[in-house]
């Protein structure tokens, strides 16, 4: 786990203005000059990029408008295709079987480790903008390389946190969210007492339900799989982690079982719960508005890191999203070209800006991007790729850990075990078994 | 060539064989396709190698496909029995000579023609844990002091899943029953009614015996339709809670295409088969024997 100190900030950007004071022949702009003569477009290159559909308009403004700005610049044009973020991987899947298809994806978690060789190295367009900006954040590092070469370039992580009404909190006798997991326990059952409950999704829900059951694993020390890729999920750290699920699951609202994504969204704007796990999504529903009961949510939401739990670290699980591009493109040097630039600061701090705290960068100098600070509720949201671990941890991505994931291993396994369904120790047996099956390929 | 167009078998084969080439790509080509991915340990965005019976073996032994195996059983013998003897009803009343005739037949099939994903939808509010109207409707009248967990709790989903199926599948069984009824020729009931027969009587001997061969059609399709579900569960629960719902089709499509592991997907999709078919040739035996549908015994 490396955070961006502000030590290695200041490096950067003083080290960025001095150049710049410079004047003529200045670093940056000599590194600017490479970056534009490194990859240079094939003669009538055309691009096809295909990513998720946005969560807010923002960011889909801001894609297009960069898209345009590189077209103006090198007359590459370029065709975005946006996808309901659940069938891009289905499709990246098929692009990569049947080698046609669109030359970058912008695809979820390991997609870039289901086939790797169908790949083009982008090394050097990674270790371009890693040098420029500050590196690229640990979990991105696992995520975008493969046997030491970058097989895709991390885009950003989809920030997921703590979210709370400060006031019913503090009714339960607690200031803010308690930094350990004994104590988010007691926070969660005087909420509870208080008629203020929380709720975290049980059901299958992609993001919300995965999200908060790996870091409850985690953070007791259990884990699916150990370095080498071993299944190791049936353990007393995993049952400790699961004995809290039960108790934890007695101070939820009623229902949480059948919870889907956008069910604690509801029930949390609705006022049912006071606490839950999500998005900065539910605070912008709240804030924008125009139903004055919403506008008191909004003003009373915070936002928490995930307590720490008796490992000691930070044990977070987020989306993370990569472009990746593929060796049938006839335009490859256009692609690198394009996903540079795309990443670029000058086009990269206003997308995260209009994507309103949505996307964490993977670059730590964009910490110092305004959209963090602007809104003080949104602050909690800027370290997330410092703070989370990749969904195969501690194993290798690739085809097995993205199968338990959408096989919800954990979560069933942590839901059957926190409604009683069954006892910890079945709970975990059975995820072991069906963890082992994957992982024996 | 002239010689070859006018010979009748020929000229047959010739008409036949657009459809031919049709069923051959479209039918024959995927289903041969899916059949023998599941005899592979193919991925998605990769290509398998033959691994026998492997995926089958692993899959008889898995709880959670034994689950869906369980919950597709259920939801298909379930759904289905309430939807004919729903349906029945339903068609023997349409049947009457009822004042909007023509406007109720209509409203019938509303259910059917909503787009499942959208009716499902519908649903899954009607069932949500925070904002059921019907715990809501409950609370007020004072029946129940806490919401109902429609979806949270294993057999309340199996059984809510189950409604919203019946619900949607009640008019296509209702409509093309009532078809069946408007072809029985009034002339037999009259002589019915002249012998002395009582209503029940009448249906049993009349109505019954004729309607049988569009029941043996309409339950098919309705066991195939139930069995084979995909949206409804999709939407509702995605399988949850604890896969209670999962049936073959959507854990199938989670393990295939969310998971990746096209050939075990596909070999899952395979398992349905037999019960399909078995599902067709026990309606085309079993419920179109002659004999019995002329009033004879077996």
């Amino acid at each position: 786990m490396s955070k961006f100190t502000r030590r290695e900030f200041l490096k950067t950007t003083a080290g960025a203005a001095a150049t710049t004071s410079l004047g003529v022949g200045s670093a940056t702009w000599m590194q600017e000059a490479l970056a534009q003569t490194k990859w240079t477009p094939e003669k009538g290159a055309k691009l096809r990029v295909l990513r998720w559909k946005r969560f807010v308009q923002g960011d889909e403004d801001l894609w297009m408008a960069n898209t345009k700005k590189f077209t103006e610049k090198t007359g590459v044009e370029v065709r975005v295709d946006n996808e309901g973020w659940e069938d891009v991987r289905p499709k990246a899947a098929v692009a990569a079987n049947v080698g046609s298809g669109p030359d970058i994806i912008v695809g979820w978690f390991d997609d870039p480790h289901q086939y790797p060789d169908k790949l083009v190295d982008v090394s050097d367009v990674a270790n371009y903008l890693g040098g420029k900006y500050g590196g690229w954040y640990d979990v991105c590092q696992k995520y975008g390389k493969r046997q030491g070469k970058w097989i895709a370039l991390p885009l950003a992580v989809i920030g997921n946190a703590i979210v709370y009404r400060e006031s019913h909190v503090k009714a339960a006798g607690f200031d803010g969210i308690p930094k350990d997991t004994a104590g988010f326990l007691k926070l969660c059952q005087a909420m509870k007492a208080k008629g203020t409950p929380s709720g975290f999704a049980l059901g299958h829900a992609v993001g919300d339900g995965n999200n908060w059951a790996h870091w409850l694993l985690w953070s007791h020390g259990g884990k699916l799989v150990d370095d080498k890729g071993v299944v190791v999920v049936n353990s007393k750290e995993t049952i400790a982690a699961l004995e809290y699920a039960k108790q934890l699951y007695e101070t939820f609202v009623p229902g949480t079982l059948s919870w889907l994504d956008p069910s604690n969204n509801k029930a949390f704007l609705d006022g049912q719960i006071s606490l839950t796990a999500n998005g900065i999504s539910v605070y912008y529903a709240a804030k924008n508005s125009p139903d004055p009961k919403l506008q008191e949510i909004a003003k009373d939401i915070q936002h928490a890191r995930f307590p720490i739990g008796p490992v000691g670290k930070p044990t977070e699980l987020m989306q993370t999203t990569q472009m990746f591009l593929f060796k049938y493109s006839k335009a490859q040097q256009a692609a690198k070209a394009y996903m540079a630039f795309m990443m670029e600061a000058e086009q990269y701090n206003p997308w995260m800006k209009a994507s309103i705290g949505y996307t964490g960068q993977s670059l730590k100098a964009y910490a110092a991007n305004s959209v963090w600070t602007d809104d003080p509720k949104a602050t909690p949201f800027r370290d997330v790729a410092s703070l989370m671990l990749d969904h195969a941890y501690s194993g290798p991505l690739g085809y097995a850990s993205a199968a338990c994931l959408a096989d919800y291993i954990v979560l069933d396994m942590i839901a059957a075990a926190a409604s009683g369904s069954k006892t910890p120790a079945e709970a975990a047996a059975e995820a072991q078994k069906r963890a082992e099956r994957y992982y024996k390929v | 060539m002239q010689k070859l167009l006018n010979n009748r078998h020929f000229l047959g084969l010739l008409f036949m064989l657009p459809a031919g080439v049709l069923l051959l790509v479209f039918l024959t080509y995927p289903l041969g396709l899916g059949t023998w991915l599941g005899f592979t340990d193919a991925k998605l965005g990769r290509e398998g190698v033959w691994v026998g019976f492997d995926n089958f073996i692993y899959l008889i032994g898995d709880g959670v496909a034994q689950l869906s195996l369980f919950n597709t059983l259920f939801y298909t013998a379930f759904a289905s029995v309430a939807k004919f003897v729903l349906g029945l009803w339903l068609a023997l009343l349409l049947n009457r000579n009822l004042p909007f005739k023509s406007f109720f037949r209509a409203v019938v099939l509303l259910p059917f023609i909503v787009p499942t994903a959208l009716s499902a939808i519908a649903f899954w509010w009607l069932y949500d844990a925070q904002f059921s109207v019907i715990s809501w409707t409950l609370t007020r009248m004072g029946l129940i002091t806490q919401y109902i967990d429609f979806l949270g709790d294993p057999w309340n989903a199996r059984f809510s899943a189950v409604a919203a199926n019946i619900w949607r599948g009640v008019p296509f069984v209702a409509i093309c029953l009532l078809a069946g009824l408007q072809t029985i020729s009034p002339s037999l009931y009259e002589a019915a009614a002249l012998d002395g027969a009582t209503p029940w009587q009448r249906f049993r001997w009349v109505t019954l015996p004729l309607l049988t061969p569009i029941i043996a059609v309409v339950m098919t399709f309705s066991v195939l339709f139930t069995f084979t579900d995909f949206q409804l569960i999709y939407v509702l629960t995605r399988g949850g809670p604890l896969n209670a719902t999962h049936l073959m089709a959507t854990l199938s499509f989670q393990r295939a295409i969310s998971g990746g592991s096209l050939g075990e997907g596909a070999a899952l999709a395979t398992l349905m088969i037999p019960f399909l078919l078995a599902a067709i040739l026990f309606s085309y035996f079993g419920l179109q024997r002659r004999a019995w549908q002329q009033g004879g015994k077996d």
